[in-house]
């Protein structure tokens, strides 16, 4: 084994970390798993993708990479955009799908709805987009030395940049704004919370919208990194849920950490067993935690 | 009573959690302002029922709820406490997870930027305790703090009328009555008070007026003073805790 596998797994960490606030925040806030969480990742991916040619093909010299990286203004301008636009997407999803079903029926329904939204979105994809990987950047990247025989892409040390800003953004949203008590509020106590004066309907719309924002810059540094397909975000599903249970589901700082163990030890997994046990991993430490401590890391019992 | 439009007047309400299934069938009470109501009554009578479908927590289906001469009865929980009618529920009343200092913020939330600060440190003023445990998380303090900054978070707006559902639940008599001179002392900076109580002698120790609930109606109304008095709706509605002392 190899130094190397911390860049790898910090990498892979902080994209399962920006995926895992918004399965965390949704779980907290409304009581429900969303399935379909994966699907945001690959809708803000493809997002970004076409609203990066868009630019590409207007302003010319936009789609070449700033610098040594290979990510260029067009797809760093098209990322803000697909974020909106992936809140937005959520917001939808909750409006005309989630939100009918909460409070009617069984907690399961709900559950169940997320799934058949995870496969019908998927679905829609590969149709749209085929199932053929596609990619930001023709450019291939070399890994540079950077610290103690570690070597990183410039890419991967600009990402990782981003990804740690958009963790302690959410961080000190949560902990620190007027909105980030609210969610808290609502999580812990809605009734207590309209009481207090919250409003609990804006605070949930705001809960899916920053989830979907995440989960979208996730999808593109995904994409930047490795490739753009139709199952990217399912397949991330996975590490996805095992981190937000292992940092104890509703707990944002939990599940940074939890999606940081998730990284590293898949990485690890790689190095030692294959590239076919990765998936592995994150089942493994899902049950696991959900037979030793099923609250999770920063998790209290309810 | 003073001959001035009460703050409040809760006019034949009928309320309850699913439809058809009503338990509070018709209650009427009215508050002036600035003055103590007791909302008291058997188990099962609605009194809670009563004060959460006022405060907006329970769907309403009949009767009308109006607040300094506005209809509230349909208005969302979370705008009434901008309208000046603030509730606190019998139990998780503070936000455990949230520390004392973030659970005031919260209810500051209303509040124009500028005032947020002040309010709060008032509130930490008039609860000195609070002050010193600021950066605790609510779920920590002990059963009488809990209750104190239940109503700190409550008056930190500077409401019109403060509804409390049985503030002496799960308190040591001691601390019931730290909580009772509390309220007196609200009700003197001419606060409204609402309070639904099982602990009868406390509550009509420190009211004005009562209300007597059965089965979600009026059944008796007037001067606190008369009803301590009253053998009969002691023996009858409250227990005998009024003549017999403890229950």
């Amino acid at each position: 084994m190899t130094p190397q596998v911390l860049v790898d797994g910090l990498m892979s960490g902080a994209l399962i970390g920006l995926g895992a606030i918004g399965v965390t925040l949704t779980y907290s806030i409304l009581r429900f798993a969303n399935f379909a969480h994966g699907e945001f990742i690959s809708f803000g991916a493809y997002a970004t993708l076409l609203v990066a040619s868009g630019i590409s093909a207007l302003i010319v010299g936009s789609d070449h990479g700033i610098g040594e990286l290979s990510i260029s203004p067009a797809v760093i301008a098209a990322s803000l955009i697909a974020m909106t636009l992936t809140a937005g997407f959520a917001l939808a999803l909750d409006k005309i799908l989630f939100s009918r079903l909460r409070g009617k029926g069984a907690a399961i329904s709900v559950v169940m709805a997320s799934f058949g939204a995870s496969m019908a979105i998927r679905a829609s994809l590969e149709f749209a987009f085929t199932s053929r990987p596609a990619y930001f950047s023709p450019d291939l990247e070399i890994a540079r030395p950077i610290v103690f025989g570690l070597k990183a892409t410039p890419d991967q040390m600009a990402l990782l940049a981003v990804a740690a800003v958009l963790l302690m953004g959410v961080h000190l949203m949560l902990t620190r704004t007027q909105i980030g008590r609210a969610m808290r509020a609502v999580s812990e106590n809605p009734a207590l919370a309209r009481v207090a004066g919250v409003d609990v309907d804006g605070t949930i719309r705001f809960a899916w919208a920053t989830g979907g924002a995440l989960a979208a810059a996730s999808g593109v540094m995904l994409g930047l990194l490795v490739q753009i397909r139709p199952f990217m975000g399912f397949d991330l599903l996975l590490p996805l849920f095992a981190a937000a249970i292992l940092g104890g589901i509703g707990s944002a700082p939990g599940a940074f950490a939890g999606a940081l163990i998730v990284g590293l030890g898949e990485a690890i997994t790689v190095q030692l067993a294959g590239s076919e046990w990765r998936a592995a991993f994150a089942f493994l430490v899902l049950i696991a935690v959900l037979i030793v401590r099923p609250t999770g890391l920063a998790g209290r019992p309810t | 009573m003073s001959a001035q439009t009460p703050l409040l007047i809760v006019d034949r309400l009928v309320a309850g959690y699913e439809t058809g299934l009503s338990i509070v069938n018709g209650a009427s009470i009215t508050v002036a302002a600035g003055e103590i109501v007791a909302v008291l009554g058997p188990n099962g009578a609605g009194k809670s029922t009563l004060i959460k479908a006022i405060a907006g927590l329970v769907p309403i289906s009949g009767g009308s709820v109006t607040f300094a001469g506005h209809d509230v009865t349909h208005t969302p929980a979370h705008r009434l406490i901008g309208a000046g009618l603030a509730f606190t529920p019998q139990t998780e009343n503070v936000f455990a997870s949230l520390s004392v200092g973030d659970n005031l913020k919260l209810a500051a939330g209303i509040l124009p930027r500028t005032l947020r600060a002040d309010r709060i440190a008032e509130a930490y003023e008039t609860f000195p305790d609070l002050a010193r445990q600021r950066a605790l998380p609510a779920g920590r303090l002990s059963g009488g703090q809990r209750q104190m900054l239940a109503i700190a978070r409550a008056l930190l707006v500077a409401p019109k009328a403060l509804m409390l559902d049985e503030p002496s639940a799960g308190l040591s008599p001691k601390l019931v009555e730290m909580v009772f001179v509390r309220l007196a002392d609200i009700r003197r900076s001419g606060v409204a008070i609402v309070l639904v109580e099982q602990n009868t002698r406390a509550a009509l120790a420190l009211a004005d007026r009562a209300y007597i609930l059965v089965q979600g109606r009026n059944r008796h109304e007037g001067p606190a003073r008369a009803l301590t008095g009253d053998r009969m709706i002691a023996a009858l509605y409250l227990g005998g805790v009024v003549t017999d002392g403890a229950p």
